[in-house]
């Protein structure tokens, strides 16, 4: 269950119009690393994370990511508002306006609608939260992108605010990780494998048990 | 800056934190600290709920708001705000 809140995570302050980064901005709206990705995925995989932590951290880190999902969108609406026709084609958005008006759509910085070939679902929980991570990074990613294309003060202020989010989920989705990993050495049987490298199973992070376990 | 962008902001700012002491307790569910960050800005939370909704309507779909429900459609909405 969902309760909608009105109002946005953070405020969004937009008065320029400024149709060609609008259209590349409405790609963390339904791009490949967009906001409805993520949300879709995380909130998709929760259903067979078997561990309790990375449950709760799929669920309330899908349900942010439609708080983004958005302000991205409240930023695209407010970059287009008002346009004419003539005004859209000419910042390349003709084929949109064609298909669109000045609705938002779910698609990418080409005009590609979104698919959901975009995300996974692998029913393994190192797989799915290795997934995680590297969405994580390809959205921050992203965000630097659109940052360096655009000059708006006000708007980089929220792409930055965004870009940060992600470096905190990645964050997370990585201690999920480590605690999976050492729930799969405690209980083998639970997650259908049996003999598993302990030290091999941690070389690759830098957490510590320390960091996690009181 | 307006009595009601103020108070708005501040419930933004105190709501954010919130989340973010969450996700912090999702993987470190024990840390005592967080607990006790995380229950204060709740109390905070729910302090400054009802002042934001006397100038802007419920912001709540249905049962935490005390605010009169035919102001759920009054505009804006959160794409529209004007600052």
């Amino acid at each position: 269950m969902w309760i909608y809140e009105k109002k946005l995570q953070m405020p969004i302050h937009i008065v320029k119009q400024d149709l060609r980064v609008a259209k590349y901005l409405v790609t963390q709206y339904g791009g490949p690393d967009g906001e409805l990705s993520a949300a879709l995925r995380y909130l998709n995989q929760r259903y067979t994370m078997p561990n309790k932590q990375a449950k709760a951290l799929l669920t309330d880190i899908g349900t942010e990511e439609l708080g983004h999902l958005e302000m991205i969108a409240t930023m695209v609406y407010k970059l287009v508002k008002g346009a004419t026709a003539q005004e859209m084609r000419a910042a390349g958005l003709g084929s949109h306006y064609a298909e669109h008006r000045d609705a938002l759509f779910y698609s990418d910085a080409n005009g590609n609608p979104w698919t959901a070939s975009y995300i996974q679902a692998k029913g393994e929980p190192i797989a799915d939260l290795v997934e995680d991570i590297a969405a994580e990074e390809k959205a921050r990613v992203t965000y630097e992108n659109l940052i360096r294309l655009t000059d708006d003060p006000e708007l980089i202020k929220g792409l930055q605010f965004l870009r940060e989010r992600e470096v905190v989920h990645s964050q997370r989705f990585r201690e999920a990780l480590y605690l999976v990993r050492e729930d799969m050495v405690k209980y083998k049987n639970k997650y259908e494998i049996d003999n598993v490298e302990v030290k091999d199973m941690f070389k690759d992070t830098n957490i510590t048990p320390k960091d996690i376990l009181e | 800056m307006h009595k009601a962008n103020q108070l708005m902001y501040k419930l933004q700012e105190l709501q954010f934190s919130a989340l973010e002491v969450r996700l912090y307790l999702d993987t470190h569910p024990f840390d005592q600290k967080a607990q006790q960050d995380f229950s204060t800005l709740t109390y905070h939370i729910m302090q400054i709920m009802p002042q934001v909704e006397q100038y802007y309507g419920p912001l709540l779909q249905y049962g935490y708001s005390k605010e009169n429900p035919v102001r759920w459609i009054e505009e804006p909405w959160p794409w529209e705000y004007k600052y």
